[in-house]
């Protein structure tokens, strides 16, 4: 019976679709027979980051409107047979993901699959809250920045109160905070919120902290979840956290300002 | 001796540590007003309405939250009189034929989640 993982922001931009794929490929290396949903109805990004936008046939709405079977829709990763990517559609209408229709092809998901990673739109409207609606653990992806903080606080408190498992009295939701784009060098020159600033203000349990990092452009420039590619800051930073995400205890290291490197200078990659 | 060379130079603050402390003035105001019952704006009109057939306050002057000190969750009613006139009664006699005895204690603080007015 697969688990369900929300990432999720209030805030846009903060990095949910990065993390979303990051995620799901971690998983997946690890062995987990991973999907990934892309819940952002309307744009549809995640089949650019994963790579495979060229393979879309079928999406969630067709699915969910009965055009089309799961298994037709679920497109399986090249680099790793335990990873599906579950694309959206383009469609305008924002109401088309109906929640009735979302249970029913999670259920489906849940017999196939060890974790179902949803990857939100920004907003706390009916998109971003039918994507958390159903989770069994939400990954609040943040910058340490005061509006994506605020936005993040906001988040939380629809998970206590609007998730299916508040609704119905069940055990909370999961919560973990994910902090992305960090800078230590400008957390130590007193810029930036530092980690233990934002793990105080929301107080949840810390899942990682994500380097700003060259590597996250350069991976979705590819198509390329960035814990594919080797040896990477950010990758290393996402290891980490699925690490933690199932169970596993690891110190948390944080990643030292990127410096360019002679080689990379020289030819202009990494 | 931080918080004097702050207050002196506030420009020698680094702006991080601004961020957090705006932040978290900002989030306690608003947890406190999302997990508010739904029925407090109504709670607050009708204390309001009977409050004023005693003294003659604004809107303002009354504040009604919900909040919690250590376990217990606490209704609180604040209704600041300073300035408030009594209303006269109705033969044309005023409700206090003597100004009302100086309070003979000292109001408590605020509770923490009570913004000032
Ligand atoms: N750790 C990082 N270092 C550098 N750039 C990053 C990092 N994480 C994300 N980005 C960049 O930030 C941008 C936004 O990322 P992403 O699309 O993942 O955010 P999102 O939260 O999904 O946005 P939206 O709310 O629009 O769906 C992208 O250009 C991405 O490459
Ligand atoms: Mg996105």
């Amino acid at each position: 019976m697969a688990k369900i993982i929300v990432l999720t922001s209030g805030k846009g931009g903060v990095g949910k679709t990065t993390s979303a794929a990051a995620i799901a490929a971690g998983l997946a290396l690890r062995g987990k027979r991973t999907v990934v949903i892309d819940f952002d109805v309307g744009l549809r990004n995640l089949d650019l980051v994963m790579g495979c936008e060229r393979r879309v046939v079928f999406d969630f709405i067709n699915v969910i409107n009965g055009d089309a079977k799961l298994n037709q829709a679920l497109i399986k990763d090249k680099r790793n047979d335990n990873l599906y990517i579950f694309p959206t559609s383009q469609t305008r209408d924002k109401e088309a993901l109906r929640r009735d229709g979302v249970e029913r092809v999670l259920e489906e998901l849940k017999d196939n699959f060890d974790y179902i990673v949803c990857d939100s739109p920004a907003g706390i409207e009916t998109g971003a809250i039918t994507a958390l609606y159903f989770a069994d653990s939400a990954v609040i992806v943040t910058n340490p920045e005061v509006s994506s903080v605020r936005d993040s606080d906001r988040i939380i408190g629809i998970l206590a109160s609007k998730s299916r498992r508040a609704e119905n009295n069940l055990e909370p939701v999961e919560v973990h905070l994910l902090l992305t784009r960090y800078s230590l060098e400008r957390v130590k020159k007193g810029e930036m919120l530092s980690v233990a600033d934002v793990k105080e203000i929301l107080s949840i349990p810390l899942l990682g902290v994500i380097p700003e990092s060259e590597s996250v452009l350069r991976a979705s420039n590819t198509g390329t979840p960035v814990v594919f590619n080797k040896d990477n800051p950010a990758g290393r930073a996402y290891l980490d956290a699925v690490a933690r995400l199932v169970g596993e205890q690891r110190e948390m290291r944080l990643a030292q300002p990127e410096r360019r490197s002679i080689f990379r200078t020289l030819f202009g990659r990494a | 001796m931080r918080r004097l060379l702050d207050f002196l130079f506030p420009e020698r603050r680094n702006s991080a540590g601004i961020a957090k402390d705006r932040l978290k003035i900002v989030l306690a105001h608003e947890r406190t007003s999302r997990d508010a019952p739904d029925f407090l704006p109504a709670l607050q009109k009708d204390l309001l309405d009977v409050v004023s057939r005693y003294i003659e306050i604004r809107d303002d002057m009354l504040r009604v939250n919900v909040g919690k000190a250590g376990d217990t969750s606490l209704l609180e009613i604040n209704v600041e009189i300073a300035g408030a006139q009594p209303k006269p009664v109705k033969n044309g006699a005023a409700a206090h034929p003597k100004p009302p005895p100086a309070p003979r204690f000292e109001p408590e603080p605020a509770a923490p989640w009570v913004k000032p007015g």
